[in-house]
């Protein structure tokens, strides 16, 4: 019950708290590249979701197995070379940025078979977009994200496990495929506006951005509020006793309070 | 085919004609994501520098062993290797600024701005130019995360560099140092450079 709850905070903050184009900044170049029409963008949307959760798949699965310090494959591999103390103990962390990079862009070249196979009149839609995608941030930011998550951590209990890593790539997808539909939306109304000139196309594209921005501020909070009404009550019982009467309390994604005090 | 433009042109070019933010519109992740101080702007700036610059010499001494088909691979290799060194030297010596800019310093790797710069040039010309092009290009990128970071310091905190320069009673812009007020800022500030074009190229129009 615990880890379902888990999983669709991790869903709701990936998606619309800490949405990846809005709150990150990742993937901005098909944002403003590509939003012109919804269904096109809704497209891209749904080809970077997917190759996002593939990505992330491959990269959760290599961190744990082969990265992160006594992973399984890799402790194998170098038992036939290194002794038993050293190779329980190998840590292959600083290679990640390039495993992952190879990941992605392997992951980018099976979804284009695929699509090429079973969609050919999606992929020719498509273009040069494709290939893009591999060097599209909003892929490398949620590797990252889970490696954050698995390497980073200090106790190895806390260590996101496959479920968690899919759910945020995913949603993370999802969020993405939201952000850059909204935009499409807006500009295709857009198209029908006296825009001034020096603000054609790009400049105008990212103040659009900005103001939804602001308006998926208001969604800020929400994973916590709810993680607070969901928890065991003793907890936060324990908590409000403690608390100032005009401070707001909250729990957040780790566990740790926060207090924030409402003017 | 045309002839490449001198290692001089490059860099001249890089700096403000073909602007990687302004004009060209390559690296809007970072430029969005760190430019709200004037220390983690100049830190991803000098980054960005030292990953170009290298990856470019590398590229450029290899140009001609490149199959057209696996070259983008090759460039993206080149570039997570050197953006390794750089993030584990960010890491040891300035752990803070390492904390600050986060998970943004591997996201060099898949930096559109370094990619193309390869593609258009080190891949073609020599060593010499590949690096005044790197230079011109990181200089150029520099400006520009500058300027942004600097509106947004000023507005959002009162502050550049750490130093009051607004009086204490101005009322912090809290907006401008959050996610909205960094596409608001690059939004206006393209607006304007496109704008200081356009005025430009009127002038030259109505000379000629």
């Amino acid at each position: 019950m615990i880890y379902f709850i888990d999983i669709m905070l991790i869903a709701l903050s990936a998606a619309l708290i800490n949405n990846f184009v809005l709150y990150y900044f990742v993937g901005i170049c098909p944002f403003v590249g590509v939003s012109r029409k919804v269904e096109m963008a809704l497209g891209m949307g749904f080809a970077v979701t997917f190759v996002i959760s593939i990505a992330a798949f491959l990269s959760w699965s290599i961190t744990t197995m082969v990265l992160i310090p006594g992973a399984p494959v890799s402790s194998f591999i170098a038992g036939f070379f290194l002794p038993a103390e050293a190779a329980a103990n190998i840590d292959l962390t600083i290679l990640c940025y390039i495993v992952y990079i190879f990941s992605i862009a392997s992951s980018v070249q099976f979804v284009e078979m695929y699509v090429r196979k079973f969609f050919p009149i999606l992929y020719r839609s498509f273009g040069v977009f494709l290939p893009l995608i591999t060097t599209n941030c909003a892929i490398l930011f949620a590797c990252l994200t889970i490696m954050s998550h698995v390497v980073g951590v200090d106790n190895p209990e806390d260590a996101w496990d496959l479920g968690r890593a899919i759910a945020l790539a995913f949603f993370g997808g999802i969020g993405f495929t939201i952000a850059i539909v909204i935009m499409s939306g807006i500009r295709e109304e857009l198209e029908l506006c006296d825009v001034p000139e020096p603000f054609r196309d790009a400049a105008i594209t990212l103040v659009i951005g900005g103001i939804l921005a602001i308006a998926f501020m208001g969604f800020t909070g929400v994973d916590s509020g709810i993680r607070k009404a969901v928890m065991p009550k003793p907890e936060i019982q324990a908590a409000d006793s403690q608390l100032n009467a005009d401070a707001f309390v909250y729990v957040d994604m780790k566990g740790q309070e926060g207090r924030v005090r409402i003017p | 085919m045309a002839d490449l433009p001198t290692a001089t042109e490059r860099f001249i070019q890089g700096i403000l004609p073909e602007n990687p933010v302004y004009r060209q519109m390559l690296g809007l992740c970072p430029t969005l994501a760190v430019t709200n101080g004037m220390k983690p702007a100049l830190t991803m700036a000098c980054s960005v520098a030292f990953v170009l610059l290298c990856a470019n010499i590398v590229i450029s001494l290899i140009r001609n062993l490149l199959k057209p088909h696996l070259r983008i691979v090759v460039f993206t290799l080149t570039i997570a290797t050197f953006v390794t060194i750089a993030d584990r030297f960010l890491a040891a010596y300035l752990f803070q600024m390492s904390k600050t800019l986060g998970p943004y310093i591997p996201l060099i790797i898949v930096n559109c701005l370094i990619i193309c710069r390869c593609e258009v040039c080190a891949s073609k010309q020599s060593v010499f130019t590949a690096s005044a092009d790197a230079m011109g290009q990181a200089l150029g990128f520099g400006l520009a995360l500058s300027s942004i970071a600097a509106v947004r310091e000023i507005l959002g905190t009162g502050m550049f560099f750490g130093i009051r320069v607004l009086p204490e009673a101005w009322p912090d812009w809290v907006i401008m140092v959050l996610p909205p007020g960094a596409f608001l800022t690059l939004g206006l500030l393209l607006g304007l450079v496109n704008w200081l074009g356009m005025i430009k190229a009127r002038r030259a129009g109505n000379d000629a």
